[in-house]
Protein backbone atom coordinates (compact mmCIF):
# COMPACT_ATOMS: atom_id res chain seq x y z
CA UNK A 1 0.00 0.00 0.00
CA UNK A 2 1.01 3.44 -0.86
CA UNK A 3 2.90 5.00 2.30
CA UNK A 4 1.51 8.16 3.76
CA UNK A 5 4.43 9.76 3.71
CA UNK A 6 7.74 8.90 2.63
CA UNK A 7 11.06 10.80 3.59
CA UNK A 8 14.16 10.02 2.33
CA UNK A 9 17.37 11.64 2.48
CA UNK A 10 15.84 15.14 3.63
CA UNK A 11 18.99 17.62 4.21
CA UNK A 12 18.74 21.27 5.29
CA UNK A 13 21.16 23.60 5.43
CA UNK A 14 19.33 27.22 6.28
CA UNK A 15 21.14 30.48 4.96
CA UNK A 16 23.45 31.20 8.07
CA UNK A 17 24.71 27.68 7.36
CA UNK A 18 22.81 25.87 10.09
CA UNK A 19 22.19 22.10 9.24
CA UNK A 20 18.86 22.05 10.33
CA UNK A 21 18.47 18.28 9.04
CA UNK A 22 21.41 15.97 8.49
CA UNK A 23 19.32 13.84 5.91
CA UNK A 24 16.08 11.87 7.50
CA UNK A 25 14.68 9.12 6.52
CA UNK A 26 10.84 8.66 7.77
CA UNK A 27 7.94 6.41 6.63
CA UNK A 28 4.57 7.18 7.91
CA UNK A 29 1.73 4.63 6.59
CA UNK A 30 -1.84 5.39 5.52
CA UNK A 31 -4.46 5.49 8.74
CA UNK A 32 -1.77 5.90 10.98
CA UNK A 33 -1.02 8.54 14.16
CA UNK A 34 2.16 9.95 14.39
CA UNK A 35 4.17 11.77 16.55
CA UNK A 36 7.15 13.78 15.47
CA UNK A 37 8.42 14.44 18.64
CA UNK A 38 12.13 16.45 19.81
CA UNK A 39 13.20 18.99 22.08
CA UNK A 40 13.06 22.92 20.75
CA UNK A 41 15.32 23.51 17.67
CA UNK A 42 15.48 19.36 17.05
CA UNK A 43 14.30 19.77 13.50
CA UNK A 44 10.64 18.82 13.51
CA UNK A 45 9.52 21.85 12.60
CA UNK A 46 11.65 21.91 10.02
CA UNK A 47 10.84 18.96 8.40
CA UNK A 48 6.93 19.70 8.53
CA UNK A 49 7.88 22.82 6.96
CA UNK A 50 9.45 21.29 3.80
CA UNK A 51 6.24 18.69 3.92
CA UNK A 52 3.77 21.53 3.73
CA UNK A 53 5.94 23.40 1.07
CA UNK A 54 6.72 26.39 3.36
CA UNK A 55 10.02 25.82 3.66
CA UNK A 56 13.10 24.49 0.46
CA UNK A 57 14.63 21.26 1.09
CA UNK A 58 18.64 21.19 0.28
CA UNK A 59 18.65 17.61 -0.48
CA UNK A 60 16.30 14.68 -0.30
CA UNK A 61 12.76 13.11 -1.20
CA UNK A 62 9.46 13.88 -0.04
CA UNK A 63 6.31 11.89 -1.13
CA UNK A 64 2.78 12.16 0.06
CA UNK A 65 0.45 9.35 -1.07
CA UNK A 66 2.72 8.63 -3.30
CA UNK A 67 3.25 11.94 -5.24
CA UNK A 68 6.54 13.49 -4.76
CA UNK A 69 6.67 17.22 -3.97
CA UNK A 70 9.40 17.58 -6.96
CA UNK A 71 6.96 16.23 -9.93
CA UNK A 72 3.84 16.41 -8.70
CA UNK A 73 3.47 19.41 -6.01
CA UNK A 74 -0.36 19.64 -6.99
CA UNK A 75 -1.26 16.26 -5.97
CA UNK A 76 0.69 16.08 -3.10
CA UNK A 77 -0.48 19.57 -2.04
CA UNK A 78 -4.34 18.19 -2.27
CA UNK A 79 -3.70 15.38 -0.26
CA UNK A 80 -2.22 17.65 2.51
CA UNK A 81 -4.06 19.58 5.58
CA UNK A 82 -1.84 21.35 7.63
CA UNK A 83 -2.30 23.16 11.06
CA UNK A 84 0.67 25.38 11.73
CA UNK A 85 1.94 26.15 15.17
CA UNK A 86 1.07 30.27 15.06
CA UNK A 87 -2.07 31.60 13.72
CA UNK A 88 -2.06 32.40 10.53
CA UNK A 89 -5.19 33.22 9.28
CA UNK A 90 -6.41 36.67 8.70
CA UNK A 91 -7.69 38.20 11.89
CA UNK A 92 -9.64 40.65 10.23
CA UNK A 93 -11.71 37.71 8.15
CA UNK A 94 -14.87 36.55 9.54
CA UNK A 95 -14.47 32.75 10.64
CA UNK A 96 -16.58 31.22 7.76
CA UNK A 97 -15.23 33.58 5.15
CA UNK A 98 -11.78 31.74 6.59
CA UNK A 99 -12.64 28.15 6.04
CA UNK A 100 -14.52 29.27 2.71
CA UNK A 101 -11.79 31.03 1.38
CA UNK A 102 -9.50 28.27 2.13
CA UNK A 103 -11.19 25.87 0.48
CA UNK A 104 -11.07 27.97 -2.53
CA UNK A 105 -7.84 27.97 -2.81
CA UNK A 106 -8.30 23.74 -3.07
CA UNK A 107 -10.20 24.96 -6.17
CA UNK A 108 -13.65 24.46 -4.41
CA UNK A 109 -16.83 26.40 -5.18
CA UNK A 110 -18.09 27.98 -2.35
CA UNK A 111 -21.79 26.35 -2.75
CA UNK A 112 -19.43 22.78 -2.28
CA UNK A 113 -17.44 23.88 0.42
CA UNK A 114 -20.23 25.18 2.81
CA UNK A 115 -21.70 22.32 3.55
CA UNK A 116 -18.11 20.83 4.88
CA UNK A 117 -18.00 23.97 6.49
CA UNK A 118 -20.73 23.46 8.07
CA UNK A 119 -20.24 20.54 8.99
CA UNK A 120 -16.47 21.32 10.39
CA UNK A 121 -17.98 24.41 12.78
CA UNK A 122 -20.45 22.52 14.22
CA UNK A 123 -17.93 19.67 15.40
CA UNK A 124 -15.09 21.91 16.56
CA UNK A 125 -17.75 24.09 18.59
CA UNK A 126 -17.37 27.09 16.13
CA UNK A 127 -20.61 27.26 14.54
CA UNK A 128 -21.96 29.69 16.85
CA UNK A 129 -18.83 32.02 15.95
CA UNK A 130 -19.11 31.86 11.98
CA UNK A 131 -20.19 35.46 11.83
CA UNK A 132 -17.60 36.61 14.50
CA UNK A 133 -14.12 38.12 12.78
CA UNK A 134 -11.64 35.81 13.72
CA UNK A 135 -9.58 37.78 15.85
CA UNK A 136 -11.95 37.92 18.11
CA UNK A 137 -12.49 34.49 18.85
CA UNK A 138 -10.53 32.73 22.10
CA UNK A 139 -7.06 31.07 21.78
CA UNK A 140 -8.85 27.64 21.76
CA UNK A 141 -11.00 29.11 18.93
CA UNK A 142 -8.50 30.30 16.87
CA UNK A 143 -6.93 27.01 17.38
CA UNK A 144 -9.68 24.57 16.37
CA UNK A 145 -10.44 27.04 13.37
CA UNK A 146 -7.19 26.37 11.96
CA UNK A 147 -7.99 22.28 11.96
CA UNK A 148 -11.44 23.41 10.61
CA UNK A 149 -9.56 25.33 7.59
CA UNK A 150 -6.98 22.58 7.33
CA UNK A 151 -10.04 20.05 6.80
CA UNK A 152 -11.97 21.70 4.82
CA UNK A 153 -10.52 20.10 1.45
CA UNK A 154 -10.68 16.57 3.08
CA UNK A 155 -7.23 15.92 3.20
CA UNK A 156 -5.78 12.56 3.52
CA UNK A 157 -3.37 13.40 5.54
CA UNK A 158 -3.08 15.80 8.35
CA UNK A 159 -0.06 17.91 9.75
CA UNK A 160 -0.43 20.09 13.49
CA UNK A 161 2.28 21.28 14.50
CA UNK A 162 1.69 21.21 18.64
CA UNK A 163 -2.40 21.96 18.31
CA UNK A 164 -2.88 22.02 21.72
CA UNK A 165 -0.19 24.06 22.86
CA UNK A 166 -1.61 27.03 25.11
CA UNK A 167 -4.88 25.07 25.55
CA UNK A 168 -6.61 24.76 28.80
CA UNK A 169 -7.26 21.23 29.65
CA UNK A 170 -10.93 20.35 28.93
CA UNK A 171 -10.55 21.75 25.23
CA UNK A 172 -7.21 19.73 25.02
CA UNK A 173 -9.41 16.51 26.11
CA UNK A 174 -12.05 17.78 23.54
CA UNK A 175 -9.40 18.16 20.45
CA UNK A 176 -7.98 14.57 21.69
CA UNK A 177 -11.16 13.27 20.85
CA UNK A 178 -12.19 15.34 17.68
CA UNK A 179 -8.61 13.94 16.20
CA UNK A 180 -8.84 10.03 17.52
CA UNK A 181 -12.74 10.15 15.44
CA UNK A 182 -10.98 11.96 12.33
CA UNK A 183 -8.69 9.06 12.55
CA UNK A 184 -10.61 6.11 13.35
CA UNK A 185 -13.76 6.95 11.36
CA UNK A 186 -12.79 9.13 8.59
CA UNK A 187 -9.65 7.52 8.12
CA UNK A 188 -7.32 10.71 8.15
CA UNK A 189 -4.03 10.04 8.79
CA UNK A 190 -2.25 12.36 11.36
CA UNK A 191 1.20 13.64 12.03
CA UNK A 192 1.42 15.88 14.96
CA UNK A 193 4.27 17.38 16.94
CA UNK A 194 3.57 18.49 20.15
CA UNK A 195 5.67 18.89 23.75
CA UNK A 196 3.16 17.50 25.81
CA UNK A 197 4.27 13.86 25.43
CA UNK A 198 1.12 12.68 27.78
CA UNK A 199 -0.57 13.84 24.39
CA UNK A 200 1.72 11.52 22.15
CA UNK A 201 1.26 8.37 24.56
CA UNK A 202 -2.43 8.88 24.72
CA UNK A 203 -3.04 9.38 20.79
CA UNK A 204 -0.55 7.72 18.68
CA UNK A 205 0.27 4.28 17.51
CA UNK A 206 4.06 5.17 16.00
CA UNK A 207 6.42 7.67 16.95
CA UNK A 208 10.00 9.09 16.03
CA UNK A 209 12.48 11.15 18.28
CA UNK A 210 14.47 13.48 16.08
CA UNK A 211 17.38 15.24 17.86
CA UNK A 212 20.09 17.65 16.38
CA UNK A 213 18.66 17.08 13.20
CA UNK A 214 18.85 13.50 12.96
CA UNK A 215 15.82 10.46 13.83
CA UNK A 216 17.29 8.61 16.91
CA UNK A 217 14.38 6.75 17.47
CA UNK A 218 11.84 5.50 14.92
CA UNK A 219 8.95 2.51 16.28
CA UNK A 220 5.34 1.77 17.56
CA UNK A 221 4.48 3.88 20.83
CA UNK A 222 3.90 0.10 22.46
CA UNK A 223 7.69 -1.17 21.26
CA UNK A 224 9.39 2.52 22.86
CA UNK A 225 7.48 2.07 25.91
CA UNK A 226 8.23 -1.43 26.44
CA UNK A 227 11.90 -0.06 26.23
CA UNK A 228 11.66 1.58 29.91
CA UNK A 229 12.82 -1.25 32.36
CA UNK A 230 12.24 1.01 35.35
CA UNK A 231 9.33 3.30 36.76
CA UNK A 232 10.11 5.86 38.89
CA UNK A 233 7.10 5.85 42.01
CA UNK A 234 6.09 8.39 45.04
CA UNK A 235 4.99 7.35 48.18
CA UNK A 236 3.49 9.16 50.92
CA UNK A 237 3.65 8.12 54.21
CA UNK A 238 2.15 8.70 57.42
CA UNK A 239 4.80 9.49 59.30
CA UNK A 240 8.15 12.15 59.15
CA UNK A 241 11.11 10.30 58.04
CA UNK A 242 15.35 11.19 58.38
CA UNK A 243 17.40 10.34 55.97
CA UNK A 244 19.12 7.92 58.44
CA UNK A 245 15.75 6.00 59.13
CA UNK A 246 15.37 5.04 55.27
CA UNK A 247 14.90 1.34 55.12
CA UNK A 248 18.04 -0.89 52.71
CA UNK A 249 15.39 -2.80 50.97
CA UNK A 250 16.73 -5.29 47.98
CA UNK A 251 16.14 -4.57 44.52
CA UNK A 252 13.62 -1.31 45.87
CA UNK A 253 16.98 1.40 46.38
CA UNK A 254 14.64 4.61 48.23
CA UNK A 255 15.19 7.96 48.57
CA UNK A 256 13.66 10.66 50.95
CA UNK A 257 12.25 13.82 48.28
CA UNK A 258 9.95 15.20 51.49
CA UNK A 259 9.29 14.73 54.62
CA UNK A 260 6.68 12.24 54.16
CA UNK A 261 7.71 11.37 50.66
CA UNK A 262 9.92 8.28 49.42
CA UNK A 263 10.86 7.78 45.85
CA UNK A 264 11.42 4.64 45.23
CA UNK A 265 12.67 2.87 41.49
CA UNK A 266 10.95 -0.23 40.72
CA UNK A 267 12.37 -2.78 37.75
CA UNK A 268 9.23 -3.61 35.19
CA UNK A 269 9.79 -7.38 36.04
CA UNK A 270 9.48 -6.90 39.65
CA UNK A 271 5.77 -6.69 41.53
CA UNK A 272 5.40 -3.79 44.09
CA UNK A 273 4.13 -6.22 46.68
CA UNK A 274 7.48 -7.08 48.22
CA UNK A 275 8.34 -3.14 48.39
CA UNK A 276 5.29 -2.71 50.41
CA UNK A 277 5.96 -5.79 53.16
CA UNK A 278 9.27 -4.75 53.55
CA UNK A 279 8.36 -0.72 54.16
CA UNK A 280 5.95 -2.32 56.37
CA UNK A 281 8.45 -4.59 57.96
CA UNK A 282 10.05 -0.82 58.93
CA UNK A 283 7.25 0.20 60.42
CA UNK A 284 5.99 2.57 57.38
CA UNK A 285 2.29 2.77 56.02
CA UNK A 286 2.21 3.99 52.38
CA UNK A 287 -0.75 6.41 52.41
CA UNK A 288 -0.64 6.91 48.42
CA UNK A 289 1.16 6.00 45.21
CA UNK A 290 1.60 7.77 41.59
CA UNK A 291 4.23 7.89 39.09
CA UNK A 292 6.17 10.24 39.34
CA UNK A 293 6.56 11.49 35.38
CA UNK A 294 4.97 10.47 32.35
CA UNK A 295 6.57 7.46 31.22
CA UNK A 296 6.97 8.55 27.77
CA UNK A 297 9.23 11.55 29.41
CA UNK A 298 11.83 9.41 30.67
CA UNK A 299 12.43 7.84 27.64
CA UNK A 300 12.21 11.16 25.63
CA UNK A 301 14.85 12.51 28.06
CA UNK A 302 17.15 9.99 27.94
CA UNK A 303 17.11 9.19 23.97
CA UNK A 304 17.81 13.26 23.72
CA UNK A 305 20.96 12.95 26.28
CA UNK A 306 21.62 9.88 24.56
CA UNK A 307 21.22 7.59 27.52
CA UNK A 308 20.59 4.04 27.50
CA UNK A 309 17.35 3.14 28.56
CA UNK B 1 -5.58 21.33 -11.13
CA UNK B 2 -7.89 21.19 -13.58
CA UNK B 3 -8.98 24.99 -15.47
CA UNK B 4 -12.71 25.25 -13.62
CA UNK B 5 -10.11 24.30 -9.99
CA UNK B 6 -7.92 27.58 -11.35
CA UNK B 7 -10.49 29.58 -12.60
CA UNK B 8 -12.51 29.01 -8.81
CA UNK B 9 -8.76 29.83 -7.40
CA UNK B 10 -8.58 32.65 -9.20
CA UNK B 11 -12.00 33.98 -8.67
CA UNK B 12 -11.90 33.16 -4.53
CA UNK B 13 -8.39 35.62 -4.33
CA UNK B 14 -9.79 38.38 -6.37
CA UNK B 15 -13.35 38.40 -4.18
CA UNK B 16 -11.08 38.43 -1.28
CA UNK B 17 -9.09 41.48 -2.38
CA UNK B 18 -12.40 42.84 -3.41
CA UNK B 19 -13.71 42.24 0.19
CA UNK B 20 -10.99 43.52 1.46
CA UNK B 21 -10.93 46.96 0.24
CA UNK B 22 -14.56 47.65 0.51
CA UNK B 23 -14.74 46.49 3.94
CA UNK B 24 -12.25 49.31 4.99
CA UNK B 25 -13.77 51.66 2.15
CA UNK B 26 -13.11 54.93 4.64
CA UNK B 27 -9.59 54.39 4.32
CA UNK B 28 -9.84 52.91 0.67
CA UNK B 29 -12.60 54.79 -1.03
CA UNK B 30 -13.38 57.58 0.55
CA UNK B 31 -9.87 59.44 0.60
CA UNK B 32 -9.18 60.08 -3.08
CA UNK B 33 -12.95 60.90 -2.89
CA UNK B 34 -12.50 64.03 -0.49
CA UNK B 35 -8.47 64.55 -2.04
CA UNK B 36 -9.61 65.09 -5.63
CA UNK B 37 -12.67 67.26 -4.67
CA UNK B 38 -10.49 69.66 -2.99
CA UNK B 39 -8.22 69.25 -6.23
CA UNK B 40 -11.17 70.27 -8.42
CA UNK B 41 -12.26 73.45 -6.32
CA UNK B 42 -8.91 74.71 -5.72
CA UNK B 43 -6.90 74.37 -8.61
CA UNK B 44 -9.46 73.89 -11.06
CA UNK B 45 -12.14 76.53 -10.09
CA UNK B 46 -10.13 78.95 -7.57
CA UNK B 47 -7.01 78.60 -9.23
CA UNK B 48 -8.10 77.43 -12.91
CA UNK B 49 -10.17 80.42 -13.51
CA UNK B 50 -7.25 82.81 -13.42
CA UNK B 51 -5.00 80.54 -15.63
CA UNK B 52 -7.17 80.16 -18.66
CA UNK B 53 -7.04 78.10 -21.50
CA UNK B 54 -4.58 74.73 -21.87
CA UNK B 55 -4.22 72.66 -24.67
CA UNK B 56 -7.57 74.55 -25.89
CA UNK B 57 -9.14 73.33 -22.93
CA UNK B 58 -9.91 75.18 -19.76
CA UNK B 59 -8.06 74.40 -16.83
CA UNK B 60 -9.96 72.28 -15.50
CA UNK B 61 -11.04 69.78 -17.98
CA UNK B 62 -7.39 69.88 -18.88
CA UNK B 63 -6.33 68.55 -15.16
CA UNK B 64 -9.08 66.16 -14.76
CA UNK B 65 -7.86 63.43 -16.56
CA UNK B 66 -4.59 63.40 -15.74
CA UNK B 67 -5.69 63.69 -11.74
CA UNK B 68 -8.28 60.62 -12.18
CA UNK B 69 -4.74 58.66 -13.60
CA UNK B 70 -3.11 59.96 -10.24
CA UNK B 71 -6.11 58.32 -8.53
CA UNK B 72 -5.94 55.31 -10.68
CA UNK B 73 -2.05 54.69 -10.31
CA UNK B 74 -2.00 55.54 -6.44
CA UNK B 75 -4.75 53.45 -5.41
CA UNK B 76 -3.93 50.58 -7.78
CA UNK B 77 -0.17 50.62 -6.58
CA UNK B 78 -1.45 51.04 -2.57
CA UNK B 79 -4.12 48.17 -2.74
CA UNK B 80 -1.85 45.50 -3.65
CA UNK B 81 1.53 46.57 -1.84
CA UNK B 82 -0.63 46.57 1.52
CA UNK B 83 -2.76 43.98 1.41
CA UNK B 84 0.57 41.42 -0.02
CA UNK B 85 2.37 42.38 2.41
CA UNK B 86 -0.27 42.57 5.20
CA UNK B 87 -1.03 38.82 4.16
CA UNK B 88 3.48 38.46 4.56
CA UNK B 89 3.21 40.14 7.41
CA UNK B 90 0.40 38.13 9.56
CA UNK B 91 1.09 35.19 7.68
CA UNK B 92 -1.61 34.18 6.11
CA UNK B 93 0.13 33.79 2.79
CA UNK B 94 1.01 30.07 4.45
CA UNK B 95 -2.69 29.50 3.42
CA UNK B 96 -1.77 29.94 -0.22
CA UNK B 97 1.57 28.83 -0.27
CA UNK B 98 0.35 25.47 1.32
CA UNK B 99 -2.41 25.30 -1.37
CA UNK B 100 -1.77 23.98 -4.93
CA UNK B 101 -2.86 27.55 -6.37
CA UNK B 102 0.00 28.06 -9.29
CA UNK B 103 2.08 31.18 -8.56
CA UNK B 104 0.32 33.19 -11.78
CA UNK B 105 -3.06 32.67 -10.19
CA UNK B 106 -2.19 34.06 -7.10
CA UNK B 107 -0.04 36.89 -8.49
CA UNK B 108 -3.45 37.30 -11.51
CA UNK B 109 -5.68 37.64 -8.38
CA UNK B 110 -4.05 39.87 -6.34
CA UNK B 111 -2.89 42.16 -8.86
CA UNK B 112 -7.13 42.69 -10.56
CA UNK B 113 -7.39 43.14 -7.52
CA UNK B 114 -5.60 46.17 -6.99
CA UNK B 115 -7.05 46.95 -10.88
CA UNK B 116 -10.36 46.81 -9.13
CA UNK B 117 -9.27 48.95 -6.46
CA UNK B 118 -7.80 51.62 -9.00
CA UNK B 119 -10.94 51.35 -11.35
CA UNK B 120 -13.19 51.80 -8.21
CA UNK B 121 -11.80 54.73 -7.61
CA UNK B 122 -11.14 56.03 -10.90
CA UNK B 123 -15.12 55.88 -11.50
CA UNK B 124 -15.76 57.71 -8.25
CA UNK B 125 -12.99 60.70 -8.97
CA UNK B 126 -14.82 60.63 -13.18
CA UNK B 127 -18.33 61.02 -11.14
CA UNK B 128 -17.33 63.93 -9.09
CA UNK B 129 -15.44 65.98 -11.57
CA UNK B 130 -18.90 65.93 -13.23
CA UNK B 131 -20.10 68.04 -10.65
CA UNK B 132 -17.29 71.00 -11.67
CA UNK B 133 -16.62 70.40 -15.45
CA UNK B 134 -18.08 68.39 -18.67
CA UNK B 135 -16.09 65.31 -19.94
CA UNK B 136 -16.54 64.69 -23.70
CA UNK B 137 -14.80 61.05 -24.29
CA UNK B 138 -13.11 61.77 -27.49
CA UNK B 139 -11.86 57.62 -27.63
CA UNK B 140 -13.71 55.23 -25.75
CA UNK B 141 -11.50 52.49 -26.54
CA UNK B 142 -8.11 54.07 -26.13
CA UNK B 143 -9.44 55.50 -22.37
CA UNK B 144 -10.74 52.47 -21.42
CA UNK B 145 -7.66 50.39 -22.62
CA UNK B 146 -5.01 53.28 -21.06
CA UNK B 147 -6.81 53.12 -17.59
CA UNK B 148 -6.70 49.03 -16.98
CA UNK B 149 -3.04 48.88 -18.60
CA UNK B 150 -2.02 51.41 -16.12
CA UNK B 151 -3.59 50.16 -13.15
CA UNK B 152 -2.49 46.74 -14.05
CA UNK B 153 1.22 48.03 -14.00
CA UNK B 154 1.22 49.70 -10.94
CA UNK B 155 -0.68 46.81 -9.41
CA UNK B 156 2.22 44.65 -10.47
CA UNK B 157 4.26 47.50 -9.12
CA UNK B 158 3.17 47.07 -5.86
CA UNK B 159 3.36 43.26 -6.11
CA UNK B 160 7.06 44.02 -6.14
CA UNK B 161 7.15 46.37 -3.78
CA UNK B 162 5.45 44.34 -0.94
CA UNK B 163 7.63 41.15 -1.86
CA UNK B 164 10.73 43.35 -1.12
CA UNK B 165 9.04 45.00 2.25
CA UNK B 166 10.59 43.70 5.58
CA UNK B 167 8.87 46.48 7.37
CA UNK B 168 5.70 49.03 7.26
CA UNK B 169 7.59 51.42 6.44
CA UNK B 170 9.23 50.03 3.27
CA UNK B 171 5.74 50.04 1.42
CA UNK B 172 5.57 53.78 2.05
CA UNK B 173 9.14 54.91 0.54
CA UNK B 174 8.15 54.01 -3.14
CA UNK B 175 4.45 55.66 -3.18
CA UNK B 176 6.10 58.87 -1.06
CA UNK B 177 9.60 59.68 -2.23
CA UNK B 178 8.91 57.89 -6.48
CA UNK B 179 5.14 57.55 -7.24
CA UNK B 180 3.95 61.16 -6.27
CA UNK B 181 6.80 63.34 -7.27
CA UNK B 182 6.87 61.17 -11.02
CA UNK B 183 2.90 61.35 -11.18
CA UNK B 184 3.55 65.79 -10.38
CA UNK B 185 5.95 65.69 -12.86
CA UNK B 186 4.05 63.69 -15.11
CA UNK B 187 1.93 66.38 -16.40
CA UNK B 188 -1.32 66.11 -14.43
CA UNK B 189 -1.31 70.16 -13.50
CA UNK B 190 0.53 71.07 -17.11
CA UNK B 191 1.28 70.57 -20.09
CA UNK B 192 4.98 69.55 -21.21
CA UNK B 193 5.08 72.17 -24.07
CA UNK B 194 5.25 74.74 -21.16
CA UNK B 195 9.26 73.41 -20.50
CA UNK B 196 12.08 74.51 -21.60
CA UNK B 197 13.37 72.55 -23.78
CA UNK B 198 15.73 70.60 -21.59
CA UNK B 199 13.10 70.20 -18.90
CA UNK B 200 10.73 68.57 -21.71
CA UNK B 201 13.31 65.87 -22.78
CA UNK B 202 13.95 65.33 -18.97
CA UNK B 203 10.16 64.81 -18.76
CA UNK B 204 10.06 62.06 -20.99
CA UNK B 205 11.59 59.65 -18.95
CA UNK B 206 9.39 59.84 -16.81
CA UNK B 207 6.60 57.12 -17.83
CA UNK B 208 3.93 58.29 -15.84
CA UNK B 209 3.87 61.15 -18.51
CA UNK B 210 3.27 58.31 -20.94
CA UNK B 211 0.23 56.94 -18.94
CA UNK B 212 -1.49 60.25 -18.15
CA UNK B 213 -1.11 61.83 -21.81
CA UNK B 214 -2.40 58.53 -23.26
CA UNK B 215 -5.38 58.70 -21.04
CA UNK B 216 -5.92 62.51 -21.53
CA UNK B 217 -5.68 61.48 -25.13
CA UNK B 218 -8.24 59.16 -24.70
CA UNK B 219 -10.64 61.85 -22.82
CA UNK B 220 -9.73 64.97 -24.52
CA UNK B 221 -8.22 64.20 -27.82
CA UNK B 222 -4.86 65.83 -26.82
CA UNK B 223 -1.47 64.61 -26.06
CA UNK B 224 2.10 65.86 -25.93
CA UNK B 225 3.06 62.45 -26.73
CA UNK B 226 2.53 59.84 -29.39
CA UNK B 227 -0.36 57.69 -28.13
CA UNK B 228 1.01 54.19 -30.13
CA UNK B 229 4.27 55.01 -28.14
CA UNK B 230 2.35 55.46 -24.89
CA UNK B 231 0.72 52.23 -25.09
CA UNK B 232 3.26 50.18 -26.62
CA UNK B 233 5.63 51.42 -23.50
CA UNK B 234 2.86 50.61 -20.59
CA UNK B 235 2.50 47.21 -22.42
CA UNK B 236 6.26 46.14 -22.61
CA UNK B 237 6.59 47.41 -18.92
CA UNK B 238 3.32 45.16 -18.15
CA UNK B 239 4.93 42.10 -19.43
CA UNK B 240 8.07 42.56 -18.22
CA UNK B 241 6.69 43.16 -14.77
CA UNK B 242 4.45 40.19 -14.66
CA UNK B 243 7.01 38.49 -15.22
CA UNK B 244 9.57 39.30 -13.14
CA UNK B 245 6.72 39.39 -10.43
CA UNK B 246 6.35 35.19 -11.46
CA UNK B 247 10.01 34.54 -11.32
CA UNK B 248 10.12 36.26 -7.84
CA UNK B 249 7.02 33.78 -6.62
CA UNK B 250 9.18 31.12 -7.74
CA UNK B 251 12.33 32.11 -6.26
CA UNK B 252 10.18 32.73 -3.11
CA UNK B 253 12.01 36.11 -2.46
CA UNK B 254 10.51 37.02 0.88
CA UNK B 255 7.82 34.62 1.64
CA UNK B 256 9.52 30.93 1.54
CA UNK B 257 13.08 29.60 3.17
Amino acid sequence: MTKALTIRGLRKVYGNGFEALKGIDLDVEQGDFFALLGPNGAGKSTTLSIVSSLVRKTEGSVTIFGYDLDTKLSNAKKMLGVVPQEFNFNQFEKVWNVVITQAGYYGIPADVAAPRAERLLKKLDLWEKRNNVSRMLSGGMKRRLMIARALVHSPKLLILDEPTAGVDIELRRSLWDFLRDLNSEEGTTIILTTHYLEEAENLCRHIAIINKGEIIENTSMRSLLSKLNTETFLLDISRDLLPADIPVLEHYPLSLVGEHTLQVEVEKSRGITALFSGLQAHGIEVVSMRNKANRLEELFVALVRGESI
Amino acid sequence: MTSRELMVAFWTIFIKEIRRFSRIWVQTLLPPAITMTLYFVIFGNLIGNRIGDMGGFTYIQFIVPGLIMMSVITNSYGNVVSSFFGTKFQGHIEELLVSPVPNWVILSGYVLGGVARGLAVGLIVTLLSLFFTKLHVHHIGITVLVVFLTAFLFSLGGFVNAVYAHTFDDISIVPTFVLTPLTYLGGVFYSITLLPPFWQAASQANPILYMINAFRFGILGVSDINVGTAIGIILLFSVALFVYCLHLLKSGKGIRN
